[in-house]
């Protein structure tokens, strides 16, 4: 007994010294220096296009797990769920030459990419499913990304837990040829709880960059004014790492 | 000449403190989905392999349920065990504490050899004339710094999606992204054994000097 108490007393040394460290400023300087770490030396070793794994249809998981927001708590949701998304608008704005409003229906005329990914939560799971929608890529070229513009922002419907929910990447991400705008799963449209109409698939990164609910991708310059700074509703609420490939 | 090596000193309590850290931090992650699973996938409990306990806050970093911060510890933890660990073993085949001290001879795999050193062990006598390290000892740290150290680098990057583009292979060779998961977390508790009795052998064993050895070198 005795043993085990000096074991907790050790440990809640350890803890304590941490929370020390990760409160100095230092110490939180350091610890948010680690995510750039990971970012470069992923892309040093897999060169910035490297792609993710594809699977076979064979490996696609039953039952493709909703986590987070599960729906939207709006009127105008609830009634384009009945109505198939008829009125349900994407708007690519920003730092863009020319702004696009699209409707489903031109998302689906746009040449399709269809990919099979494992995903990946930041809690451990994970799922593999079928993915398919446009490339981003190709509606930043459509509208005409200017040259001063250094992130993707993703604007959503759904407000989880009181906060608006969005994400961000970096241009190599918004450029990576799986990073698409998807409308199907499995080949079917996609379910509410994954985040019909549309989301966002970063096939390189976890769970929480992928946007569901997706109404408006953003072309900016920082991200400082946006949310609260920090790139997307979990870094700014959490404080998980902007570059979630780890 | 020391009986320990600058290096492996240096490199001894540099990876204490990242053991430490990532276990700790690592429980704090566990907590987020207590669920292991086999393959590539696996998402839902009903499909585990199995559950693992809630972990207290006494047992984490932080001391409380925080996957965020948990995270940012454990990831930058992984550099300098990381990277300590390809230095330790750089360190140990240049200065020949590798063939001279860990390397096993054939004579010593005798079941007559091994069952007189567990017998040893038992009487809690540790006089080993000649060779640094027992058979048992060579075992030990040679499985810890051959096996389950490199292990948990290697299973750590399969879990990365980010890092998989490098190397798809290493996920494959852990049969898929939650069995290296799953391989992280029993790796992690099998350090946490060897920690265990490592330092029951330490407290049993002239203790003070052994510990003061590990800091100033000792004598050989």
């Amino acid at each position: 007994m005795k043993r085990r108490m000096a074991l907790a007393g050790m440990a809640a040394l350890i803890t304590g010294a941490c929370s020390k460290i990760s409160k100095s400023e230092t110490g939180s300087k350091l610890l948010g220096a680690a995510d750039d770490w990971h970012r470069k030396a992923h892309r040093a070793l897999a060169g910035k296009q490297g792609l993710a794994k594809e699977y076979s249809r064979a490996d696609l998981s039953p039952n493709f797990r909703g986590n987070g927001s599960q729906t939207v708590d709006s009127d105008f949701y609830r009634a384009q769920l009945v109505n198939g998304f008829a009125d349900w608008r994407l708007e690519v704005r920003g730092l863009v030459e020319t702004p696009l409003s699209l409707s489903l229906d031109n998302i689906r005329r746009l040449p399709q990419r269809t990919q099979i990914t494992r995903h990946d939560c930041v809690e451990g799971w994970s799922a593999i499913g079928e993915w398919t929608g446009v490339q981003l890529g190709l509606l930043l070229d459509a509208a005409g990304v200017r040259p001063e513009a250094n992130f993707i922002v993703f604007r959503c419907a759904d407000n989880y837990k009181g906060s608006d929910y969005y994400e961000s990447v970096d241009m190599v991400e918004a450029y990576h040829a799986q990073t698409i705008v998807a409308h199907m799963l499995n080949g079917e449209a996609l379910p509410e709880k994954n985040g019909a109409p549309l989301r966002m698939r970063i096939e390189r990164q976890l769970g929480y960059k992928h946007a569901k609910y997706l109404t408006a991708i953003e072309a900016v310059s920082s991200l400082d004014e946006i949310g609260k700074g920090k790139g997307g509703y979990w870094e700014d609420t959490t404080g998980y790492q902007w570059y979630a490939g780890v | 000449m020391k009986k320990h090596a600058l290096s492996t000193r240096l490199w001894h309590w540099l990876n204490l403190v990242c053991v430490v850290v990532l276990f700790m931090s690592g429980l704090n992650i566990s907590n987020a989905h207590r669920f292991l699973y086999w393959g590539e996938t696996g998402s839902d409990p009903a499909e585990a392999l199995f559950a693992v306990i809630r972990f207290p806050g006494w047992a984490t970093i932080p001391g409380y349920y925080n996957l965020a911060l948990a995270r940012d510890w454990h990831l930058l933890m992984a550099w300098p065990f990381a990277f300590g660990l390809a230095f330790m073993w750089l360190a140990m085949l240049v200065n020949r504490h590798f063939t001279r001290d860990l390397m096993t001879t054939r004579r010593e795999w005798r079941p007559s050899a091994i069952w007189r050193d567990v017998v040893d062990h038992l009487k809690l006598n540790f006089d080993h004339e000649g060779a640094k390290f027992n058979f048992l000892q060579k075992l030990a740290y040679g499985i810890v710094l051959g096996v389950f150290l490199p292990l948990m680098v290697f299973t750590g990057l399969a879990i990365s999606p980010g890092f998989e583009p490098a190397a798809p292979w290493l996920v494959d060779l852990f049969a898929g992204r939650q069995s290296a998961r799953t391989i992280h977390f029993i790796t992690a508790w099998a350090i946490f054994g060897f920690f265990v009795v490592h330092i029951v052998l330490v407290l049993l064993s002239k203790p003070v000097r052994q510990i003061r050895d590990m800091i100033t070198g000792g004598e050989a």
